[in-house]
């Protein structure tokens, strides 16, 4: 059966899906990781922190399918990406996933014991899963647009120099600061919705004012630095973007400030960055308004701006190589084949529809905010 | 060369992280079709006290459930992590099933079961139902698409190396789905969870009857767990997964292995049911032989051959060699891509590259080999032996003492005998076995995989990542220190729950009474309740 789709198309749409993939796990797990950093300081009392814990409590489970399944999605549809970046990042990774361990045991079992050390360990549980992954997602981010220091060899094995702290760059950092800063709105935007008016949902307004200053000043200084701090890389020669997935196929060199080049030939492009800064503003307002829905849809346009506006910058690279830049990974040289990108689009455009669907459907069904008064008789509650 | 004490310790890592995630899978995979049962006969018959057992269940149902969802997430990524090169190669196929494993089923269990813990007053009971419905299919989905993908690298079929892309890549996507070794993998390994939580809510349900406590939950929960369990465990049994282990030389020597069978006998072969495996001096010490069996079970014939160990060795060597002449073709592919003799070349002795590239463990250029080396390469193909032989007799053991069991249990629910003291007990002291079974089975089929990750295509040392010991020997303390810390704590809010009982429900009093007239008002009262 001939594949109805061309290489190159599929290859693209397997780009803005991975796009779709990160917003997705930004805007729905995003809040949950907002939400679980905002714990020890928007709550303090027991029930103040049974109240914010009970605002993510039914649906955080969900929400971190976009974290597997973008794993499951970069493994299916980039292969190299998924091999090289999650080795490379190899003691990151593992601080990530001792982090989002922590999370699910400390939603489940926290409010199983009455005992107050308990409840505390797990609040601390909670908090470093949700303030540990936003920080080092976006320190990889960071070093993704910096470049990582990888070379790949004949037989395309890959192998790396620098350890841990090397990925803590000034850069980076600022970058994984964004990220807090951004999924920390996202997560005040969430208990304005959700949590009923009180003192914790005046703390949570407060921390919002401050994530969100710190989104824009973060992001216009992120700018900045990709624009004169010597960052980027850029592909040289005939490229085809048809050709088999093998990096050593595309010619690819650093070029500092080619991360701009995107943004010169296609200016409608500046939108993603200008939505990037729009979002906090918007929730700035909502805030300052006490008006709900447009802090949450403020600090998704946000996030949505600012995932976006990384992407575009680099398109076509997904992860290049600052140690070998002819090793770089990029949309034309590291997918997976034809028909496998040509299958999972099958099976993307028939499931994610229906995981949408019946998402809604349970939020609906939990619609309404979280009271006091419920948390308090609910035996069902965390 | 890839650095041997670094596989050894991903190997080690792998085992351990995929053996504790197996600990809570399990549970998952059966109580969860326990839930939907119970929960069946409320909405059905309307008498709450089945509405309280579903939510007692329920209970601890989640508290195995979260480390389950939690260990699993180390499971995605380690492929990355630790396998960096093993993804890189085969990523093209095994990918796939993995991400419609988040999309078909993760998505779909994860996303329900907050609202089946959560939603107990906001829907009606079909409602509650069906969200609980779809948590026990989501995870069952779940197992098919893992085992889909485990099943592809024991029987890798759909898919061929490109020595564009230096790695395999999907050629029938229909094969993959429809791979025999995955089918029945899936279908062995959901019925040894359904047993797991039968032996699970049998063994707790004694021990309330043996303290007289919740007679109304435990005798109507002893039921349902041997019914489920009878079924179940005649399942496991069954359809264990034999039928895959004639396909392929790797499940040959599997199976060959698990009998310790070290020459190849005339068929119908015999089957050794105990005895000491000697891997020095190759040959079973006092084997207890029982003849034909073997024969017919592996091939379903009288005139099947089953070989034997050396004889697979035999088949290795010639398969090495040619796989040398695929390195030789591959080498001038990837010097010069415009030589066609070199692809047609590599076309003819591509099914072999693997072969070669368990050379790489000796020389770092499989062209280089010497006999001695190819010999020795031959030898590295067969696994464990006694490990394997005792493993699957415990895991098999297990599964025909498990029908006996529910067997027993089944008759009693029957009668309404509860009060048989010593097979009460007995269903308390067995509750571990399951789990100890079903790691038994993972040893089994992965250590019977060895040499390979990939059977005949990739070898197990060449998938690791590029990463150092002092990294591994990092990741491993600390997950063995968080893994042994939520394992205590796991354990003490399961017997605590266990201990407390079913609670009752304040949302809840006098106000439902059975519908008059629901087909439960016929149902009888278990005597003296």
């Amino acid at each position: 059966m001939p594949i109805p789709l061309d290489y190159e198309t599929l290859r693209l749409i397997w780009w803005l899906l991975l796009g779709v993939l990160l917003i997705g796990f930004a805007l729905t797990d995003g809040f949950d990781m907002g939400v679980a950093a905002l714990l020890p300081v928007v709550a303090r009392t027991d029930e103040e922190r049974r109240l914010v814990i009970n605002s993510i409590g039914a649906t955080w489970e969900g929400n971190q399918v976009w974290f597997i399944l973008g794993g499951g999605a970069i493994f299916a549809a980039w292969p190299h990406v998924y091999a090289i970046s999650f080795s490379g990042f190899y003691l990151a990774m593992f601080v990530v996933l001792v982090a989002l361990i922590l999370r699910p045991v400390g939603f489940k079992y926290r409010s199983k014991k009455a005992d107050p050390a308990w409840r505390r360990m797990w609040d601390w549980a909670l908090f470093v899963g949700g303030f540990v992954p936003a920080l080092v997602f976006g320190v990889a981010v960071g070093n993704v647009l910096l470049g990582v220091p990888f070379r790949l060899d004949s037989d395309l094995r890959a192998t790396y120099a620098g350890g841990l702290l090397d990925l803590f760059s000034p850069f980076a950092l600022l970058a994984g600061l964004l990220s807090v800063a951004m999924l920390v709105l996202h997560g005040a935007g969430w208990l304005a919705l959700k949590i009923e008016e009180g003192p914790v949902l005046a703390r949570a307004r407060r921390w919002g004012v401050g994530a969100a200053l710190a989104s824009i000043v973060l992001f216009g200084l992120g700018g900045l630095f990709v624009a004169y701090g010597g960052l980027g890389y850029r592909l040289e020669g005939v490229v085809d973007p048809s050709g088999p997935s093998n990096p050593f196929l595309t010619k690819a060199v650093a070029a500092p400030g080619a991360w701009l080049d995107n943004y010169a030939s296609a200016p409608k492009t500046l939108l993603a960055p200008l939505i990037g800064f729009l979002g906090p503003v918007m929730a700035l307002v909502g805030i300052w308004r006490r008006a709900d829905l447009p802090v949450f849809l403020g600090s998704s346009l946000g996030a949505f701006g600012i995932i976006a506006t990384a992407g575009l910058s680099m398109f076509p690279f997904l992860l290049p190589s600052s140690l070998d830049p002819a090793s770089s990974l990029t949309v034309w040289n590291a997918s997976s084949s034809h028909l496998t990108m040509w299958i999972m689009l099958l099976a993307t455009l028939f499931l994610l529809p229906l995981v949408l669907l019946y998402t809604a459907w349970v939020f609906r069904v939990l619609f309404g905010r979280i009271t006091t008064e419920a948390v308090r008789t609910n035996p069902d509650f965390y | 060369m890839v650095d041997l004490a670094v596989v050894e310790m991903s190997r080690l890592q792998f085992a351990l992280t995929a053996m504790y995630h197996f600990l809570f899978v399990p549970l998952t995979l059966g109580l969860s079709f326990l839930l939907v049962i119970m929960e069946s006969i409320y909405v059905m018959t309307g008498r709450t006290v089945w509405r309280d057992i579903t939510r007692f269940w329920g209970k601890l149902f989640g508290i195995n459930f979260v480390l389950g969802v939690s260990t699993g997430i180390t499971m995605e990524f380690q492929f990355g992590t630790n396998w960096s090169y093993y993804s890189h190669f085969v990523g093209d196929v095994f990918g796939a099933p993995l991400a419609i494993e988040g999309l078909m089923a993760f998505f779909l269990e994860a996303t329900f079961v907050g609202l089946m813990f959560f939603g107990w007053d906001r829907l009606s009971r079909l409602g509650h139902l069906f969200v609980t419905f779809m948590v026990a299919l989501g995870t069952n989905l779940s197992a098919l698409w893992i085992l889909i993908a485990n099943g592809w690298m024991q029987n890798p079929v759909g898919a061929a190396f490109n020595p564009d892309t230096m790695r395999m890549e999907v050629t029938s996507f229909y094969d993959v789905l429809m791979n025999p070794v995955a089918q029945a993998k899936f279908v062995h390994t959901v019925s040894a969870g359904y047993v797991t939580a039968s032996v699970f809510v049998l063994g707790v349900s004694a021990w309330y009857l043996l303290k007289g406590r919740h007679l109304q939950l435990a005798r109507r929960s002893f039921a349902v767990a041997a019914a489920f369990g009878l079924a179940s465990s005649l399942s496991v049994v069954v359809l264990g997964d034999e039928s895959g282990y004639v396909l392929t030389d790797n499940q040959r020597m599997k199976l060959a292995a698990i009998e310790a069978m070290w020459h190849t006998e005339e068929a119908p072969a015999g089957f050794t049911a105990v005895g000491i495996p000697d891997i020095a001096e190759q040959k079973t010490h006092y084997a207890v032989h029982v003849p034909y069996v073997l024969g017919i079970i592996a091939t379903r014939s009288l005139t099947g051959e089953v070989k034997g160990i050396s004889e697979l060795v035999e088949t290795a060597e010639t398969r090495i060699r040619l796989g040398i002449l695929a390195h030789d073709a591959l080498e001038r592919v990837k010097a010069d891509r415009t030589d066609m003799a070199a692809r047609a070349d590599f076309a003819r002795y591509q099914a072999h590259l693997g072969w070669g590239y368990l050379l790489k463990r000796y020389v770092a250029d499989p062209r280089m080999a010497d006999d001695l080396t190819i010999a020795k390469a031959a030898r590295s193909v067969v696994p464990n032996v006694p490990v394997l032989f005792w493993a699957f007799r415990l895991m098999a053991g297990a599964g025909f003492f498990f029908i006996a069991v529910f067997a027993f249990a089944f008759w009693l629910a029957t009668r309404h005998d509860f009060g048989r003291t010593w097979f009460l007990r007995l269903a308390v002291a067995i509750i571990p076995l399951p789990w100890i079974a079903s790691q038994a089975g993972w040893l089994v089929a992965e250590l019977g995989r060895q040499p390979w990750v990939v059977e005949g295509q990739l070898p197990t040392f060449l998938a690791v990542s590029s990463v150092t010991l002092a990294q591994v020997w990092t990741t491993i303390i600390g997950f063995t220190l968080l893994y042994g810390i939520l394992a205590v704590v796991m354990v003490r809010l399961m017997l605590a729950a266990i201990r407390k009982g079913p609670e009752p429900d304040p949302r809840w009093t006098e106000a439902d009474q059975p519908r008059a007239g629901a087909p439960g008002a016929a149902w009888q009262p278990l005597p003296a309740e």
